[in-house]
């Protein structure tokens, strides 16, 4: 395979006495879709918290595209190419579904310049709306654009969600159960747009639906008590035994 | 954006212009009707309301509850006052330079400030104002507890500053600019990613932009035009008074933008204008003002939480309250 | 040397005990209720003023200020009921405007009832000499105050870190929806804290008065005190407000005493006696700004 587009080595991180995660080590390459499954209380989501700066590793090293980022600060890590999603959906309640995503769009320094601009304003910038238009599209909100985000339906609000992360064009997507609370219609649309993505931005995946882990990873990495168990294609984690007992057997039963 | 506050339609325009014209017109009028006395009463009132539309920007817009807009205001003034002291006279240097004080002051304070958040945030602004004021009271050279009193009023090129007229037309002039640019500025990107911030945090983190250095940015601006409102008070009364510098202007102002409407883009001028107003009147009729003052106050918190311009724009406006403004 | 810096170290003491009664209602409610309560001080003023009026109708120092402290603590209770319990659920800026506004009431009240002048207040006679100290003399109203506060303050410590009541005090400061589940009638709590600070604060007025001027306005300056000292301690924690009280207290009256004789030792004369007062003045909230940008909740902060 190819160079990892991101390397995790030995990344520690605890709470007072807890460990939440022990010594993990990790690769993301590019163009794969890489999904972090393990039971509730794993670290998957601490473990994302790592990757997007929102807390920074007690031990360890976080590389991506070759360059340490493990101190820089989650702004700067969106602008090298890392996104996220949140588990619980975090958008901008009060303004349009549109302008959530023309924030996103905007954010792009390398595209559309400083948002320090203080004179022109920001409604006769055609270029942007038009853009965030177009990833509303993408994840099937055409036509809700002047809605309030806030008024939104639950599986809706999680489309946005992803579009906001998307429409900061990352190289790396970290996704915190993206279809957690979704209808399995909007279940559906999403697995078919990380399929659809799978081919251009690499993802990390989150998730507890173990038919769309299956349908979608490349990759499935095994975490349980902060420890990386297992990483391997999807075959050979159903095959494998310490797997099963550690986690997919919870899931069958 | 979900500010519907600081959209102008067309026909707010038209009347934010017609205000303009009747303002400008006031003195002459004032002057027919021989009351040339409210010239000076009504500078006031306008340096206060921009004032605390400095401040307005600061915690209705960026979202930060300062309680100690008063450093700023206070800075300005004396600025002015000991250039004045020392041979400076000129508004053209004293001004950008008062500005420029308090802009650098609010840029100190703001680093350490935004550190803590909620209540700590508060207090923290209080401190540091505190700080400023007993340094100022304390130091001699500056007036102590008396101030420092101009000699003049600054010097405008060819304009005759002493005159009544003339310094209000200066401070309309610099208040209506003011409120234009706060109006650019709430509409350009900067006021979007403001806005936005202001809603939640965190995402905008998570979309990449440095949230601290806009809010920093959001808190210098204020600090700066707070700066040039305490030039102009300076010039009013031709004094830097320490009282300007004290923790219960802070909270005048304070209270001006929160009876004038957080977030509005009129607010400051609104409260400041309703405050200074009812203050005038109501000293004419009882010695004990200050307490019929507090009970409307709480009049305000009880009956009218949002401020009286967001009431104003209630009735005044058809805005749509469940739709997106832009399309 | 060492006479004058214990001398000023009982005073820092004296004044940082009464600053904690002051910080203890505040830091409370600020904690438990979510509330900024400018008026605070307010209470404290007309604390001072019953004192000053009981003292004179009665006679006696002590009923004067036990009457005082149990008719603010009434007073407490009944602002409680009308106009603070209405802002609790409101955000800090109307909490802001409306204490704003009591201030605005009670300055004006005090002054239509008491007039313009300063009110008198006097230490009872047999403490208003000095007592001998090991070697030097110190006022005994002074040390009256100290201990009063010392006592007042134990208790307060005992009553909040040992009891029921303070048990459902500590909770509701940590987590007011718990307490609520379990059932505690947190409406009276509230106006019981409440009134308790009221008192406290009447009696920091009644025994603050005979040194400093009972006067309009002597709320507001102790007031910001009392937040630096709550701010400096973490909001809702009464152990911080004993720690930030004392600290606040000693290195004021310190500050005060020794930095303009410090700095003479190493500046020119002039600017030692210019900039000694000015960097007094502002070594509390120098000191406030240091512990929040190290520990920006405070030393001892409540809540998670």
């Amino acid at each position: 395979m190819s160079e990892p587009l991101l390397n995790i080595v030995g990344v520690s991180r605890h709470f007072g006495g807890v460990h939440a995660l022990s010594d993990v080590t990790l690769d993301v390459v590019a163009g794969e879709v890489h999904a972090l499954i393990g039971p509730n209380g794993a670290g998957k989501t601490t473990l994302i918290h790592q990757i997007s700066g929102a807390q920074m590793p007690d031990a360890g090293r976080i590389e991506f595209s070759g360059a340490d980022i493990t101190r820089l600060s989650m702004h700067a890590r969106v602008a090298a190419g890392v996104a996220r999603s949140w588990q619980i959906t975090n958008i901008f309640g009060r303004l349009s579904a549109l302008d959530n995503v023309a924030l996103a769009v905007q954010g792009r320094q390398r595209d559309w310049g400083s948002s320090f601009r203080f004179w022109a304003p920001v409604d006769a910038e055609q270029p942007i709306i038009d853009e965030a238009a177009a990833w509303l599209a993408e994840v099937g909100l055409a036509g809700r654009e002047s809605t309030l985000a806030g008024s939104l339906a639950h599986g809706e609000q999680r489309q946005l969600e992803l579009a906001l992360a998307l429409a900061t064009k990352p190289q790396l997507l970290l996704l915190d159960e993206p279809m957690a609370g979704m209808g399995p219609e909007e279940s559906e649309r999403v697995v078919e747009l990380i399929e659809h993505l799978g081919r251009r931005v690499s993802i990390l995946l989150v998730e507890h639906d173990m038919d769309a882990v299956f349908r979608l990873a490349d990759r499935i990495s095994v975490l349980v008590s902060g420890r990386l168990v297992f990483t391997g294609i999807p075959d050979e984690v159903r095959a494998h035994p310490e797997v099963r007992r550690a986690y997919l057997g919870d899931v069958d039963a | 954006m979900g500010g519907a506050l600081y959209r102008q339609s067309a026909q707010r325009r038209w009347a934010a212009l017609a205000l303009l014209a009747g303002l400008t017109v006031l003195p002459l009028l004032l002057q027919a009707v021989g009351h040339e006395f409210y010239v000076s009463f009504v500078s006031r009132l306008l340096i206060f309301a921009l004032a605390a539309t400095s401040l307005n920007f600061v915690v209705g817009f960026g979202g930060m509850i300062a309680f100690g807009h008063a450093a700023f205001f206070g800075a300005g003034a004396y600025t002015v006052a000991i250039l004045m002291e020392n041979g400076i006279s000129s508004a053209l240097v004293a001004w950008p330079l008062a500005i420029a004080v308090a802009a650098l002051l609010a840029l100190g304070i703001g680093l350490v400030s935004l550190r803590t958040r909620g209540v700590y945030f508060i207090m923290i602004t209080l401190a540091f104002a505190q700080m400023i004021y007993y340094l100022f009271i304390s130091l001699k050279a500056w007036g102590g507890d008396d101030g420092l009193s101009l000699a003049s009023r600054s010097t405008l090129g060819s304009l005759p500053l002493s005159n009544d007229a003339v310094f209000y037309w200066v401070v309309l002039a610099c208040l209506a600019a003011t409120l234009l640019l706060l109006d650019r500025i709430t509409h350009a990107r900067f006021g979007r990613v403001l806005q936005a911030i202001r809603e939640n945090e965190s995402r905008m983190e998570a979309l990449g932009y440095p949230v601290h250095s806009y809010k920093l940015l959001c808190f210098v601006i204020g600090g700066a035009l707070a700066g040039l409102a305490g030039a102009l008070i300076a010039n009013h009364g031709q004094l830097a008074s320490p009282s300007l510098l004290q923790w219960t202007q802070s909270g005048t102002l304070l209270v001006m933008v929160i009876v004038g409407g957080v977030g509005a883009l009129y607010g400051g001028v609104v409260g400041a204008a309703t405050l200074l107003l009812l203050e005038e009147v109501l000293s004419h009729f009882t010695h004990h003002w200050h307490a019929a003052l507090g009970l409307a106050l709480l009049f305000v918190v009880f009956r009218a939480p949002h401020g009286i311009a967001p009431w104003f724009h209630r009735r005044f406006s058809r805005s749509k309250k469940n739709e997106a403004p832009r399309e | 040397m060492t006479q004058l810096i214990l001398e000023q170290a009982l005073n820092g003491l004296q004044f940082g005990l009464m600053l904690f009664l002051l910080a203890a209602g505040l830091t409370l409610v600020f904690g438990i209720m979510d509330m900024i309560n400018l008026a605070h001080g307010s209470l404290y003023m007309v604390g001072a003023y019953l004192a000053a009026a009981a003292v004179a109708a009665s006679g006696s120092f002590v009923v004067g200020v036990l009457l005082a402290v149990a008719g603010t603590a009434v007073l407490g209770a009944l602002l409680e009921m009308t106009v603070l319990r209405r802002l609790y659920t409101r955000d800090h800026l109307s909490q802001v405007l409306a204490t704003f506004a009591l201030i605005l009431i009670a300055n004006e009240a005090v002054r239509m009832v008491w007039g313009d002048q300063p009110a008198l207040l006097n230490p009872p006679d047999a403490l208003s000499g000095p007592v001998e100290l090991g070697g030097f003399s110190y006022p005994a109203f002074r040390l009256l105050i100290i201990a009063v506060g010392t006592v007042v303050a134990l208790l307060l410590y005992w009553v909040v870190a040992c009891t029921r009541v303070g048990m459902w005090v500590r909770a509701g400061a940590s987590n007011r929806e718990m307490t609520e589940a379990l059932g505690i009638n947190v409406k009276r709590l509230f106006t019981l804290v409440f009134a308790a600070g009221a008192g406290l604060c009447a009696l920091a007025g009644a025994m603050l008065g005979p040194l400093l001027a009972v006067q309009v306005g002597m709320g507001e300056s102790i007031l910001i005190l009392a937040f630096v000292v709550i701010v400096i301690g973490g909001i809702g924690s009464i152990r911080g407000a004993l720690v930030g009280s004392l600290l606040v207290g000693v290195v004021d009256t310190l500050g005060r005493a020794l930095l303009p004789w410090l700095l003479r030792s190493f500046l020119p004369g002039e600017v030692a006696a210019n900039l000694g007062p000015a960097l007094a003045a502002i070594l509390i909230y120098l000191l406030m700004a240091a512990v929040l940008f190290w520990r920006p909740a405070g030393l001892f902060p409540a809540r998670g």
